[in-house]
């Protein structure tokens, strides 16, 4: 039955390549094997097995000799392609995309860039993060220092990213920047409660997505993954804990 | 009060944009953010812990995301996740950290347990929400 698939090989890549793309843009964990799965029924593998976390995916499937390996080096969150392989997935069970196509449409997805530009982005970085002062109970007037606080921050984050290549280090930095404007604006008497204005522009950093992915992966049984995540999400709340201290031992 | 949800509103949007959520779902995402938001408060303003606040908000987060997600035929953490970024406790753990800072370990426990309290209760949230679904999906 299984062996009578001549392009195993073929179908456990699109299954692979799937996975990976999900993984990388922040999916979780039980729906990046759910996805796996149903693509290979989708191709007429009755059983297959994966094996899921942050850093890597291995799967294999009932009737090939071969085990597959695919490793994850970058992670981030990019919720349009999250929802597109999960589409394709949707499509390709109920028979409608032929394996050639579905390779191609993924290789196609995996290098594009669909995120919104970058001023964008930052910009809404920077309103959220005036919003979270007035709803943790700031006052109107420290809106603009957390808007600009929270915006530049924001951007340090990302751009610093690509210079340093250590997460932990751009994202203290990126929380660096935001204390110490968050000081000298407080300083020059234009914002009133630092606290505040340094809680709501470090809010776009705050690892939240994954302190509550790790959990739900730990609950639903998957502990290697969840107990990575926890970590990882440990190491940046550590690191914006860091930018901040420093900027508190110049008080 | 009612800058309390515009700005929640707001907040949960930028958030989806963040995020790199698909246009069309970003004025759910903000909705998803306020109902969130808007149940914490009312919790909390009639003097309920906040641990409480939490969990009942982050179980109508789930709630509502999955509805949106039957209906708009997207995975559902594309809502759960913008909804659910107004209850992470931020501003404790910032306090936490500040006091490990300034040495004063007693406070910065006290307030480190409180913050993992309420993201545990954030995911015990989405997690029973998710099964209660499931369950009324099944009968």
């Amino acid at each position: 039955m299984a062996t009578s698939l001549p392009n195993i090989n073929e179908i456990m890549d699109v299954c692979l390549l799937a996975g990976k793309i999900m993984l990388e843009n922040g999916a979780e964990t039980y729906r990046v094997e759910d996805t796996m799965s149903r693509i290979a029924a989708g191709y007429g593998i009755k059983q297959s097995h994966s094996f899921v976390t942050p850093t890597g995916i291995i799967f294999s499937a009932d009737g090939s000799e071969s085990t597959k390996l695919a490793r994850i080096l970058e992670r981030s969150t990019d919720l349009r392609k999250v929802t597109m392989v999960n589409s394709l997935s949707r499509q390709i069970s109920s028979g409608e995309v032929p394996l050639a196509q579905a390779r191609h449409q993924l290789k196609m997805l995996e290098t594009a860039r669909l995120a919104y530009p970058a001023f964008l982005k930052v910009t809404a970085a920077a309103i959220a993060s005036g919003c979270f002062l007035i709803m943790f109970q700031g006052q109107w007037r420290d809106f603009l220092p957390a808007f600009i606080a929270g915006g530049v921050g924001y951007f340090c984050a990302v751009n610093l990213d690509r210079f340093v290549r250590v997460k932990f280090f751009s994202e203290s930095l990126a929380a660096f920047v935001i204390g110490l404007l968050a000081l000298i604006f407080v300083s020059l008497e234009i914002g009133l409660e630092m606290d505040k204005i340094i809680i709501g522009s470090v809010m776009p950093l705050v690892p939240g997505l994954l302190i509550t992915n790790a959990v739900r992966d730990l609950m639903a049984g998957h502990l290697v993954s969840g107990l990575s995540k926890g970590a990882e999400a440990f190491l940046t709340a550590f690191a914006i804990g860091t930018g901040i201290a420093v900027v508190f031992s110049f008080l | 009060m009612i800058e309390q949800l515009i700005t929640s509103f707001i907040a949960a949007a930028a958030f989806g944009i963040i995020f790199n959520a698909p246009k069309n779902s970003l004025l759910q995402c903000g909705f998803v953010g306020m109902l969130g938001w808007a149940v914490y408060l009312f919790f909390v303003s009639y003097r309920f812990d906040p641990v409480l606040g939490t969990l009942a908000a982050s179980f109508i987060v789930a709630f509502v995301s999955q509805i949106f997600a039957k209906i708009f035929r997207t995975p559902m953490i594309i809502f759960s996740v913008a909804g659910v970024i107004p209850l992470v406790p931020g501003g404790i753990a910032y306090d936490a950290m500040r006091n490990f800072v300034q040495n004063d370990y007693n406070a910065a426990i006290q307030l480190a347990a409180k913050a993992f309290m309420l993201s545990g209760s954030i995911a015990i949230g989405l997690i029973f929400s998710e099964v209660i679904y499931r369950v009324f999906q099944k009968s």
